[in-house]
């Protein structure tokens, strides 16, 4: 497979004879957010007791036929668009054949030859504000198996049908990542991408979003490696972890002159290891062929079209956007793209004021209040008006920087909004300068010592700004009091 | 095409069908007829048509999503060899 990107010494990996470079390739299977399964009128959800929610057509009976979900199909056109990927308007569904108890039908209803979705991109960005590309392969529609309990009896697994059916978007990404924090960062990515779209809840801990991790290693400059699969690795944290334990375990046997075989893998978490999955091996030949009880699937262009009009911005044309109209730095943008709701409340403030202030406020102060009170921006007690209430103030000079913190605790805590709450405290910043002159001249009498220092050293104009906020409550206007005071101290 | 014993053995367990060896052999040249029989359709001249994956020319219904079914896990057991509160019950498959 073409590789598109240029090796990058900093993300080798060292081994004992030299550096290794780590190639790593994606599946994700994100969850259609939609009501009922792929294929039948059972319902989708969480915590329904077992096999509450499954049809005849989930559990295999004879002779019942799949009917396919028009609003799984619309989820999967929106994502392709989102992914800025090729639909496919003729596609088609075929059956991957393998038995496990988690599978009554004995094959999975997946697209294999004719995906619903080709070839996309999607633009990566690092903790450091740099993007890199993941081209993306294909997406296609497939039912997700049932769920087996193996702790209820010491001899049997229960078997538990209720996920069996549910429509699954299976996102396969090019080998275009080099690290386990660039894997990790695209599926954020496209997390966040799936959350816009409103086609995945993007929820890794109920499993509605899982990935298979493909690794490889190869010496800097050489063609690609065999490759393992680790399966279904659910959280940000394992995804990276799994690599990393793969990649070394995979560069030791190289190094000892082995060789890697191809194979499907697990990571455990606890052990800190990914072990074989070798039951699943001679299960590799899943026969597939095209479901004889499913048409081929038709996309009209004008369905396409019309899902295509209600796209939400992408998180990428917004960073860009936050980026080139309020001049934001590539990490606030980031910050603030990363989630949807707080890049609408951002917008919401910003308009028409000093957005970059906004930015730091919503990013800062803000996300720091919402984090420790385990809040989402929506449930904020300080809205939107509020924080551009607040930069009003600071704009106007009717507050300091520093008063501006005191009132935003305030506002927080529910006093009413930042105007309301400087008039009622009296924290106007006092611009008047007789008032601070007054001060200024009592600070000057009383400390002869001091005025004789700063005559020496200038810099020691500090310790007179910080009486005169001492002696005005923090509410003097700073850049009147440095101005009184250089002139007034003669410096 | 031509089927071998192998390709039948392999055949049979991935379907999880037993099958003894001795019945292997004559499977095999049942098979090779059968695939006989299909190659007939290889003189019809089919250059530039379409493959098709089923014989009605129309494209896939769609429903609606909304629940339908579900809530009746009795009914869905009602056949399974071994059930225990609203669950299948298997022989113990473990990874």
């Amino acid at each position: 497979m073409l590789d598109t990107r240029p090796a990058d010494p900093s993300k080798f990996i060292q081994g004992r004879t030299g550096p290794w470079e780590v190639i790593l390739g994606l599946e994700v299977h994100a969850q259609v957010a939609s009501k009922s399964k792929l294929f039948s009128g059972a319902a989708v959800g969480f915590g329904a007791g077992p096999n509450e929610q499954v049809s005849l057509v989930d559990a295999a009976m004879p002779g019942m036929l799949p009917v396919l979900n028009r609003y799984c199909v619309e989820q999967a056109v929106k994502t392709g668009l989102g992914l800025r990927a090729q639909i496919n308007r003729r596609s088609r569904f075929d059956r991957k054949n393998y038995f496990y108890p988690d599978l009554p039908q004995g094959y999975q209803i997946s697209q294999f030859e004719f995906p619903i979705v080709g070839e996309g991109v999607v633009e990566v960005e690092r903790d450091d504000g740099a993007t890199f590309e993941v081209r993306i392969e294909r997406l296609h529609l497939e039912q997700d198996a049932g769920k087996l309990i193996h702790d209820l009896s010491p001899s049997e697994s229960y078997v538990d049908l209720n996920r069996a059916g549910t429509a699954l978007m299976e996102i396969v990404s090019k080998p275009d990542m080099r690290s386990s924090e660039e894997a990790a960062a695209y599926v954020k990515m496209l997390r966040t991408i799936l959350i816009y779209l409103g086609t995945c809840d993007g929820d890794l801990e109920k499993g509605n979003l899982r990935a298979d991790v493909n690794v490889s290693v190869r010496r800097p400059g050489e063609g690609l490696g065999t490759r393992c699969e680790i399966k279904n690795v659910n959280s940000f944290r394992f995804i990276q972890e799994a690599i990393e334990h793969e990649a070394r375990r995979q560069i030791e046997i190289l190094e000892d002159g082995g060789r890697i075989l191809q194979e499907t893998r697990l990571y455990d978490p606890n052990k800190r290891e990914t072990r074989s999955m070798r039951s699943k091996e001679e299960a590799h030949d899943y026969r597939y062929f095209p479901d004889p009880d499913l048409l081929p699937l038709e996309l009209e262009q004008a369905w396409i079209d019309e899902i295509k009009a209600s796209l939400p911005e992408l998180p990428d044309d917004k960073r860009r956007r936050f980026m080139g109209d309020y001049g934001l730095s590539a990490y606030d943008a980031g910050v603030l793209i990363a989630d949807q709701a707080k890049a609408d409340y951002f917008e919401a403030a910003a308009k028409g004021r000093d957005a970059k202030l906004v930015a730091n406020w919503v990013t800062n102060e803000l996300s720091a209040r919402l984090t420790a009170g385990d809040l989402e921006i929506n449930e904020s007690p300080v809205p939107a008006t509020y924080v551009a209430e607040l930069v009003d103030l600071l704009g106007e000079g009717v507050i300091s920087s520093k008063i501006a913190k005191e009132v935003f605790e305030h506002v927080w805590n529910g006093e009413g909004s930042p105007r309301a709450v400087v008039e009622k405290r009296g924290l106007k910043q006092v611009t008047d300068t007789g008032a601070i002159e007054k001060a200024i001249d009592e600070i000057i009498a009383a400390n002869p010592g001091q005025v004789a220092a700063v005559k020496e050293k200038p810099q020691a104009v500090g310790w007179f700004v910080g009486q005169v906020m001492k002696a005005t409550g923090g509410k003097a206007n700073p850049a009147a009091v440095n101005e009184i005071l250089k002139s007034k101290l003669g410096i | 095409m031509a089927i071998d014993v192998d390709t039948v053995r392999r055949v049979a367990h991935l379907a999880r069908i037993a099958t003894p060896e001795a019945r292997l052999e004559p499977l095999a040249a049942e098979l090779n007829g059968i695939m006989q029989w299909i190659e007939q359709l290889g003189e019809v001249d089919t250059d530039g048509v379409e493959p098709m994956t089923s014989c009605v020319a129309t494209t896939t219904p769609m429903r609606d999503d909304v629940v339908t079914a579900g809530g009746e896990p009795g009914r869905v057991l009602s056949n399974a060899p071994k059930s225990a509160d609203n669950f299948f019950v298997v022989p113990k498959v473990v990874e």
